[in-house]
């Protein structure tokens, strides 16, 4: 249609803005908690990264040239790096490289350019990815390292790094469980969820006392975009004041994990983790911020902004709390994601001059 | 005064700093004047004019003809040296009836119609006649004949008058200059239009980010207890009859509704100054302020100029261009059309000429949409920009009609935040003629269908009837026979 009609109408100005823009915005919000997390996790995290970067893109052009599409305006446009690197923020920092191929593979192909490329699909790529990896890997997708910073004793070298990323052999004893893992483990045994948050960290090869401060700074084990909340959270402040999302979903995701820990928690401490807790761990500003958030899964309007988030929350807390898994948050999303187009349907603006139900609205006669 | 907050809105660059500061300045008077006989909504009028005659300046060169149209006055006097058809300032560039006057130079005055001293001693029909007569119509774009609108009062009981300066078009400061520089004519013709309306109440609103136009009229009102000033917040689209009166009266229109069945009429500054000259001088309708700016343009100026004038001779009046427009726009760039080309004549809804440059404008081919919805929040009229444009590349007028499309104003704010440049506007305006046409096709087809059934009953009478004229004959045939 817009092809062969000239385009007269206007406007005849545009802001600044462009697809191009906004996902360069949202890399550069995630940079401090990846620079930060590559150094804690060294150079098998480094690898991992970026073999998993590498996949998308090479994903993305292959899926373009075989849809006969553009190839340089959508593969500069962006989204394809975004895809990938929230992906490997989800990974295991030592995972073997093909576990980053195959989620790129799960990631552009299949969720994204199957359903028609940018801003066609209904699910979250990087999720969709994270969630076929681990249902299919699940011993290699929770093997989770203590932070190894690069340049201390303990940090794997050059060549370690090589056989941990390409030979995919993690040595002995450097495995440990996340935070949330530990609790949900030690649970299934017995042991009160009060008692084990006290002893966490004891069990890590660091001497460190488990707080909310390690929780926050990222020194703990984990997923690349799990372990440094502050820096994560720091970058969605960062997204909110560039408008690039607004603090709706990110305030429903976090608020609700909140207040149903709290309020479970102080019910039975023995079986609930408190708010708090599940506020600092797991991939909570991550998903809340970059992952929840992401534009084509969500809903368009406010509303729906809010009732999306307000699910994405419950159900995490939902799944941490009563599932097999000791983390949700990918699931969650899926879920929600499969509700947007519902959610919009119902949480349309009302239109000027109407009612909500469509009708021409009262005349008000001026008293 | 209080207000009351309208949904969405956009902050656009506003550029106004290019014409703003620079005082309204008289055109000399062109070579030709080209006097289309539609410059308003409704029927076009009647020429009353031929080739060879001599004309003053506001004598009646074409009759408005039927309920809603406007007169055309001679905006100086000369010659007729053509009635003919020429290129409207529309984007189809279609010729349009028009007369062609060569001035003569002395801008001799025709015997105006006699001031009306105390215009607030008069009967209402009486103004609303007059204005009729000036050839007055909303100057602010619209066009829509003023007298019709003033004449709101006779069935619609009016509380307020609304006088809109709010011009959050990007780039126009005609009304910004003609409330600075013409305060007291502007109140003036307000009060004698809510004379008019029978309106009690007049109020002002004006964009905060005209602080001198609000000081002037601010002064030029101190005298009338019923005028108020609203010192409205920068957002486009403010200047909308509709969200103006929302966000002053706290009143949202109904759907298919007129502002006035609220009780509240909007008019126009440039308006309510033509309404002032018309009644107090017996002046009708020749001349407007014009804004010609833009990047591509030499010197950017506001010039009153007589209607008629080329495009042209207020671009060369203005320098010329500076570099190679991109795009030649008249009106602002959220809501303008493209010019044809640069002879087309200034009629009396052309608030602005714009020479855009390609960085201004900032247009590129779009890329897919990413849901982002930045066009749904801030959409002024409460749409999903998003789902409609789903809808009308999949040829689903009716779904999009149902999501309110009929109800878009095409403001432009959505394809103007779509970081996907998305032509969104573009989309809405083509569905609407689509839907339209549709609908005229649809009306057509009932039409026919009712007179060929029309045609089969009368058929079948006619038959019935020679049948019933044959029987008793072939009864008698076989009664012979018998």
């Amino acid at each position: 249609m817009s092809q062969t009609v000239a385009t007269i109408s206007g406007p005849f100005a545009h802001s600044t803005n462009s697809v191009q823009r906004t996902m360069l915005t949202v890399l550069l919000a995630l940079t401090p908690a990846t620079v930060c997390n590559l150094y804690l996790f060294g150079w098998p995290s480094i690898f991992l990264f970026g073999v998993t970067i590498g996949a998308c893109v090479i994903a993305e052009a292959v899926s373009l040239l075989l849809a006969g599409g553009s190839l340089t305006r959508t593969l500069t446009d962006g989204s394809a790096i975004l895809t990938g690197w929230l992906l490997a923020l989800t990974l295991p920092p030592w995972a073997p490289w093909w576990i980053g191929v195959l989620g790129a593979i799960f990631a552009i192909p299949l969720a994204k350019q199957a359903f028609g490329g940018l801003g066609q699909n209904l699910f979250n790529p990087a999720m969709v990815a994270r969630v076929a990896l681990l249902v299919s890997f699940p011993v290699v997708m929770t093997a989770w390292v203590a932070p190894h910073p690069l340049f201390t004793a303990n940090a794997p070298s050059l060549h370690d790094a090589i056989t941990i990323t390409f030979g995919g052999q993690i040595p002995d004893g450097v495995t440990a469980a996340t935070a949330l893992g530990y609790v949900k483990t030690e649970l299934s045994r017995g042991i009160p969820v009060f008692q084990s948050l006290a002893e966490y960290g004891h069990q890590s090869t660091l001497p460190y006392i488990p707080d909310l401060m390690d929780l926050a700074t990222g020194y703990k084990a984990g997923s690349l975009g799990e372990t440094s909340a502050v820096l994560i959270l720091a970058g969605g402040l960062f997204l909110i004041r560039r408008r690039i999302i607004t603090w709706h979903i990110p305030v429903m995701v976090m608020g609700t994990l909140f207040v149903m820990g709290t309020l479970f928690n102080l019910l039975d401490p023995a079986r609930f983790a408190p708010g708090l807790f599940h506020l600092f761990s797991g991939a909570t500003f991550l998903g809340a911020f970059f992952i929840a958030t992401d534009y084509v899964t969500s809903p368009v309007s406010v509303r729906g902004q809010l009732i999306f988030g307000f699910g994405v929350g419950l159900l995490t807390w939902v799944i941490r709390t009563f599932a097999g898994y000791p983390e949700g948050m990918a699931f969650a999303v899926l879920l929600m994601n499969s509700l947007t187009p519902i959610i919009d349907q119902y949480t349309r603006p009302r239109l000027f001059g109407r009612t909500r139900t469509g009708e021409p609205l009262p005349i008000k006669v001026p008293s | 005064m209080k207000l009351f907050p309208i949904r969405g809105g956009i902050h656009p660059e506003y550029h106004k700093e290019l014409s703003g500061e620079r005082a309204i300045e008289p055109l000399p008077l062109p070579q030709r004047l080209y006097i289309p006989v539609q410059q308003h909504i409704g029927a076009p009028a009647e020429i009353l004019v031929a080739e060879g005659d001599l004309l003053k300046k506001g004598q009646v060169i074409a009759r408005r003809q039927g309920a809603v149209s406007a007169h055309q006055h001679a905006p100086t006097s000369g010659i007729v040296l053509a009635v003919t058809e020429i290129p409207a300032p529309h984007p189809s560039g279609l010729p349009q009836s028009t007369i062609v006057i060569e001035p003569d130079g002395r801008d001799d005055w025709t015997a105006l119609p006699d001031p009306i001293p105390d215009p607030f001693a008069v009967a209402p029909g009486t103004i609303a006649e007059r204005v009729a007569e000036s050839g007055i119509v909303g100057m602010g774009g619209a066009t829509f004949p003023s007298a019709v609108k003033l004449n709101l009062g006779i069935q619609h009981r009016i509380e307020t008058l609304l006088i809109n300066g709010a011009e959050c078009e990007p780039y126009l400061t005609c009304d910004d200059r003609l409330m600075r520089e013409h305060a007291d004519a502007i109140i003036d013709g307000a009060r004698i239009m809510a004379h008019v309306l029978g309106a009690p109440r007049i109020v002002v609103g004006i964009e905060e980010n005209k602080p001198q136009a609000l000081a002037a009229i601010t002064v030029a009102a101190s005298a009338f207890p019923n005028i108020e000033i609203a010192t409205l917040p920068v957002k486009y689209p403010m200047g909308s009859e509709r969200h103006l009166t929302l966000a002053v009266t706290g009143l949202e229109t109904p759907a298919r509704k007129l502002t006035a069945d609220l009780g509240v009429v909007v008019h126009n500054v440039a308006t309510a100054r033509a309404v002032h000259q018309a009644v107090r001088f017996g002046r009708p309708l020749i001349a407007r302020v014009v804004t010609v700016s833009g990047g591509a343009i030499r010197t950017p100026r506001n010039i009153e100029t007589p209607i008629g004038a080329r495009v042209a001779d207020l671009i060369d009046f203005c320098g010329g261009f500076a570099q190679r427009p991109e795009r030649l726009i008249q009106g602002g760039p959220m809501m303008g059309t493209p010019l044809p080309n640069l002879d087309v004549p200034v009629v009396k809804g052309m608030s602005g000429i714009l020479a855009l440059t390609a960085a201004e404008i900032n247009d590129r081919p779009s890329d897919p949409c990413i849901r982002c919805g930045a066009c749904v929040n801030i959409c002024a009229c409460g749409l999903t920009p998003v789902e409609l444009a789903a809808h009308i590349r999949h040829d689903d007028l009716d779904g999009a009609a149902k999501l309110g499309l009929l109800d878009c104003v095409s403001c432009g704010s959505c394809s103007w935040v779509c970081p996907s440049h998305i032509p969104l506007v573009h989309y809405f305006n083509y569905a609407k003629g689509a839907l339209i046409a549709q609908d005229r096709q649809q009306r057509k087809t009932e039409r026919t269908k009712t007179l060929v059934e029309a045609h089969a009953a009368r058929q079948e009478r006619i038959a019935a009837a020679r049948a019933a004229n044959r029987k008793p004959k072939a009864t008698t045939d076989h009664g012979v026979q018998a």
